[in-house]
């Protein structure tokens, strides 16, 4: 769905998505980097469970809301990406052995 | 933690910025608070990584966003403490002589700032664009796209089709054009006419300086690219249900229906209201531009004592009306403060504030060009209004059927507005959805009370703050 204008990335970090390892660049949000790697979409929604998708890219619709290293509700637009963090798509709430 | 400070910023955009460093270069101990990771707002967003490490890119970014290389050096060569990556989730009451407690986040940890002065500089977000389809995955906002191509140069792959109206949507396309990423089609729903009624206003929008004609030199490159482009447009919806495949409208008298992996909504934007309405700031509708705006002072001065407000936050305005109102009430601030006297005051400003006005020329041309859109009011029912918790047009409406009185009594009903967003997403909407419904202007409906904290902060964060 997205890539990068400069492929190969200069000086590339590894983040884990999913469990499995994304390649990003130094200076990316998670929003972004996970774009590039044409990961469509972040997490479900709280009431259908139907697939969410960022919005806005700039901290205000909260629809790409992840879970990174075990806390849920971080905004993956507003978080700058680290090497070895690991993300999770985020799951409703409600849903039983959700990491909160 | 507790930290105190002459004045607090809140926001790192051109307004935030030109107040911050105006007022730290007459001597304020200024604190300024940014969620991102570095200064430039959305506007020129990432504009020193860029320099630092991207250099190129800013051939394709262009000349506007150039200017923010100079507002972030300004910046960083005055004294400041400055906190990129941090929340603001409330600005308390008056306490200790006057003083506010400005509430805030950063690396789950929270501190406050005791501030004389707060400066609300935390500028505009977009219009949500409220056509079926829009929560579906691959549709965005274009301003989302803009971001990812400032912030990583990340852009849109296969079929991308730019919908909306206003001097954003050309724009990104012509930069992504200069980039040499693909553009399918810019659908273009300014309403027919609209040109025609802004040229009356057309002398000021001249004296406001290069506008008119970088608008000119978009839409060629756009025509030269030989890219399809829609002319009023209407009647939007987004085809595919797990995710885009395509993006329907009607235009020039017939139904159009276009394949689309990626689609960008833009419809203008609202001053970003959240921080001047928890404070109690008094607003006003701005019938033009079709949104709430706080009423302030010829300096950025609120109705709330010790609060100012600098930037699109104030009424869309543009980037250098930002910068050049942002820098004027720095130096007000210096003023109040007791650093400088009245005339020093009004020396110093009396550039910016002139430069100012003539660059607010250009508004009444934009608002009557790309009048904000009148049709979300009457969206079908089964639209989504509320992404968050998932409340449809249709549900709203029966509620004002029954008799609901407005926003806040809705929210009871149907979560519309309590979600992770706060109602940022869904106000706009669900002002217009209730006025049509309900007979009533859009203004008399009113809209949400804002509570903190008004970002996520989790209780520990909130136990770190201590007593002291």
């Amino acid at each position: 769905m997205f890539l990068r204008l400069t492929d190969p990335v200069p000086k590339p970090i590894t983040l884990l998505f999913e469990d499995q390892p994304v390649e990003a660049r130094e200076g990316d949000t998670v929003a972004a980097a996970l774009w590039a790697e044409g990961i469509e979409w972040t997490g479900s929604k709280r009431v259908s469970g139907r697939r969410r998708a960022p919005w806005c890219m700039m901290g205000v619709c909260f629809e790409c809301l992840v879970e990174i290293d075990g806390v849920a509700g971080r905004q993956a637009c507003l978080v700058p990406a680290s090497d070895g963090m690991r993300i999770r798509r985020q799951r409703p709430f409600r849903e039983p052995g959700h990491a909160v | 933690m507790r930290c105190d400070a002459d004045v607090a910023v809140i926001g790192a955009g051109p307004a935030g910025l030109s107040a911050a460093t105006a007022a730290a270069a007459a001597g304020a101990h200024v604190v300024v608070l940014d969620e991102q990771s570095g200064p430039g707002g959305q506007v020129y967003r990432a504009v020193e990584t860029v320099e630092q490490s991207r250099p190129a890119d800013i051939s394709f970014l262009g000349k506007e966003y150039r200017r923010g290389i100079a507002v972030a050096r300004e910046f960083r060569a005055v004294a400041c403490d400055y906190r990129p990556g941090t929340s603001v989730w409330h600005v308390g009451e008056r306490v200790a002589g006057r003083r506010r407690d400005v509430f805030c986040s950063a690396n789950g940890k929270a501190f406050r700032v005791r501030a004389r002065h707060v400066v609300i500089a935390t500028g505009a977000l977009e219009r949500p664009v409220p056509i079926p389809g829009w929560t579906v995955p691959g549709v965005m906002s274009v301003g989302a796209v803009q971001s990812a191509l400032k912030s990583s140069a990340v852009c849109p792959a296969g079929r991308l089709v730019i919908a909306g109206s206003g001097p954003l949507p050309v724009l990104v396309a012509a930069q992504l054009l200069a980039a040499r990423a693909p553009v399918a089609a810019l659908v273009d729903t300014t309403p027919p006419g609209a040109l025609t009624r802004a040229l009356a206003y057309l002398p000021g929008a001249l004296a406001a300086g290069m506008y008119l004609h970088r608008g000119m030199m978009l839409w060629r490159a756009v025509r030269r690219a030989g890219i399809p482009v829609y002319r009023a447009a209407a009647g939007l919806r987004v085809i595919g249900s797990d995710r885009v495949s395509g993006l329907a409208f009607h235009a020039g008298g017939r139904e159009h229906s276009l394949e689309a992996d990626v689609i960008a909504l833009h419809e203008g934007l609202v001053p970003n209201s959240q921080l001047t309405r928890l404070v109690g700031m008094r607003h006003r509708w701005d019938r033009r531009q079709r949104s709430w705006r706080p009423v302030l002072g010829p300096w950025g001065e609120s109705s709330e004592d010790g609060i100012h407000v600098a930037g699109d936050g104030g009424g869309i305005a543009g980037a250098r009306a930002a910068e050049f109102g942002g820098r004027a009430l720095g130096l007000d601030l210096a003023w109040r403060l007791g650093l400088i006297s009245e005339p020093e005051r009004d020396l110093a400003a009396n550039e910016v504030r002139f430069r100012r006005t003539l660059d607010l020329g250009i508004r009444p041309f934009l608002d009557r060009y790309f009048p904000p859109p009148d049709w979300i009011g009457r969206v079908p029912d089964g639209v989504t209004v509320c992404r968050c918790e998932e409340v449809t047009a249709g549900q709203v409406r029966e509620l004002v059927a029954q008799g609901c009185s407005g926003p806040n009594q809705m929210k009871a009903f149907l979560r519309c507005g309590m979600g992770p967003c706060q109602g940022r997403l869904c106000a706009p909407t669900v002002a217009e959805v209730m006025a049509v419904a309900g007979d009533r202007a859009v203004a008399e409906v009113g809209t949400y009370r804002i509570r903190p904290p008004v970002k996520p902060v989790t209780l520990a964060e909130m136990a770190s703050l201590g007593d002291g």
